[in-house]
């Protein structure tokens, strides 16, 4: 069970109609492996985020599946079509069943 | 004054190991964010004598580590800076207050701190770190419990107010009042500790940019601490390293806060004066 | 050191039994390769791997993978315990087939990623990727 897990997303505040632009995205995690041992030797079982979506006005820009060799504090870079003005929206599934999300409007000018 | 036979022994080997200039980085210039430029490269002070130029730790790592401090949202320290902001308003403590109820706004009442620290505060009768001031405004005015020196909530909070003074040269006293504790952690710097039987001079002045097993070492310059390494996915605070490098040597290492780490959290910055502050640097 | 009948019998099948284990890294990745690929070939080309060749730290590696006209991307770290790194799946608004992440490395690996081409072909691509373990870096 993680806490304290934060998303924090970068988005351009406008795009032109149609223009590809750049996002990126990072959620504090600590991403437990499920191969690290505790102080007592036991193995500290697997917690992570499996799955990323960025989708815009209900459209799919990526879907990620996450497995533990992803780093701590996941970090994604990737590039979205802005077809017209609308809403992003960040979608984190963790292994304990939250879902953490954050979305970010987009203007076109 | 200044011990004239450790300069002039530090000067010796100087001239014995070939001095080079920083050569295996990949980069020299850093501006971050696009238009904060940095100073990494600087001569160093007339008291110091054992390097002739100080260079960041950012110098020495590979372009793919280097990138990683040329943004902020990229820099792996960004979570935690985001904490530290929280925290600067965030009630603790009997008197009801946060950083903010005396200090108000961040950027202004910080800015400029960070480079002068760690410097001689007359009430206390010594020479204070950023961490032990911080400390010290949690018990003595907000009625909170210190933190833990070298843990998390600290870290977090030199690294934001760190920034407020990032891209400012350090600019640390080591005359006055402070002059005796910076004698002391020149001496430390020197001397040779742990069954290695190694100082800090021999790694980080006579063997700066030559390699120890993998690590690629710099000059051991703290312009960057708080430094986010990759190794612990953290924060990690200057005395905390301090204790890190002690107990390499194989000795029996002094703890973050204590006096001794203090008087060399003094001179080991004045060996940077000059440098941009760089905190939250990224590090291996 | 003399053994019993039983004892020699047991040491034996010890023997045999861990000579039975499979390899398990290698194996994990022909699965996972196999899953994706759903046992189709595998070619080369229009797959682009960034990865530094030297990583100061296995902890966080940057990494970009790139083909232009794909569905899907797999990344595998195949020298890990755990070889699945990520798989990048591109909707109707991605502005490219093309993706960056942060990955775990435990050593010295090959990084290898594989791409789902529009038309239902594979290809995939690898590049080593040197792991320093420090010196005294604490």
């Amino acid at each position: 069970m993680a806490d304290n897990v934060k998303p924090k997303v970068r988005v351009p505040k406008t795009a032109a109609a149609g223009e590809v632009i750049t996002l990126k995205t990072l959620i504090s995690h600590p991403m437990e492996s499920g191969q690290r041992k505790d102080a007592d030797g036991n193995l500290i079982p697997r917690s992570i985020i499996n799955r990323f979506t960025c989708d815009f006005n209900e459209q799919n820009v990526i879907d990620v599946t996450m497995e533990p060799a992803i780093s701590t504090n996941p970090y994604f870079e990737f590039q979205a079509t802005v077809p017209e003005a609308g809403t992003f929206t960040f979608t984190w599934y963790d292994d304990d069943g939250s879902v953490y999300t954050d979305t970010q409007d987009i203007a076109i000018g | 004054m200044i011990k004239t036979s450790l300069i002039k022994t530090a000067g010796i080997v100087a001239l014995l190991t070939c001095a080079t200039s920083a050569a295996a980085q990949d980069d020299n210039q850093l501006v971050i964010n696009g238009d904060l430029e940095m100073i990494t490269e600087v001569p160093t002070q007339d008291y110091i004598g054992g390097i002739k130029t100080a260079y960041s730790g950012w110098r020495y790592r590979n372009s793919d580590m280097q990138a990683m401090q040329l943004d902020d949202f990229e820099n792996p320290a960004s979570l935690a800076v985001d904490e530290g902001m929280a925290s600067w308003t965030n009630v603790d403590g009997s008197e009801g207050k946060s950083c903010a109820s005396c200090h108000e706004d961040l950027a202004a009442s910080m800015s400029g701190v960070r480079a002068v620290y760690p410097k001689w505060n007359e009430d206390a009768g010594a020479v204070m770190t950023l961490a032990s001031q911080i400390n010290n405004c949690r018990t003595e005015q907000m009625g909170a419990e210190a933190w833990k020196y070298d843990g998390t909530e600290m870290t977090g909070m030199e690294a934001v107010i760190s920034l407020q003074s990032r891209g400012m040269p350090v600019n640390v006293a080591v005359d006055g009042p402070a002059h005796d504790t910076w004698l002391k952690g020149e001496e430390m710097y020197y001397t040779r500790y742990g069954q290695l039987e190694l100082s800090c001079a021999n790694c980080h002045e006579d063997n700066a940019d030559n390699y120890i097993r993998a690590d690629h070492l710099s000059q051991g310059q703290i312009n960057g601490f708080p430094a986010f390494r990759l190794k612990t996915g953290g924060l990690v605070q200057v005395q905390n390293r301090f204790k890190g490098c002690i107990r390499d040597t194989r000795a029996e290492t002094f703890s973050a806060g204590s006096e001794e780490f203090v008087a060399l959290e003094l001179y080991v910055a004045s060996r940077g004066n000059g440098l941009s502050v760089e905190a939250p640097s990224v590090r291996p | 050191m003399k053994f019993s009948r039983r004892e020699t019998m047991l040491m034996a099948l010890g023997a045999s039994a861990v000579a039975m284990l499979p390899m398990p890294a290698m194996a994990d990745v022909d699965e996972l390769i196999a899953a994706f690929t759903g046992g189709a070939e595998v070619g080369e080309g229009g797959l682009t791997l960034t990865a530094p060749e030297i990583a100061e730290n296995g902890n966080t590696v940057p990494v970009e993978v790139s083909a232009p006209g794909a569905v899907s991307i797999m990344l595998l770290a195949t020298g890990n315990p755990t070889p699945g790194a990520a798989t990048f799946n591109f909707g109707p608004l991605a502005g490219s087939q093309s993706a960056s992440t942060r990955i775990r490395l435990a050593k010295t690996q090959n990084v290898m990623a594989v791409a789902k081409m529009a038309d239902g072909s594979f290809v995939q691509v690898t590049q080593e990727v040197k792991v320093t373990i420090g010196g005294c870096g604490g």
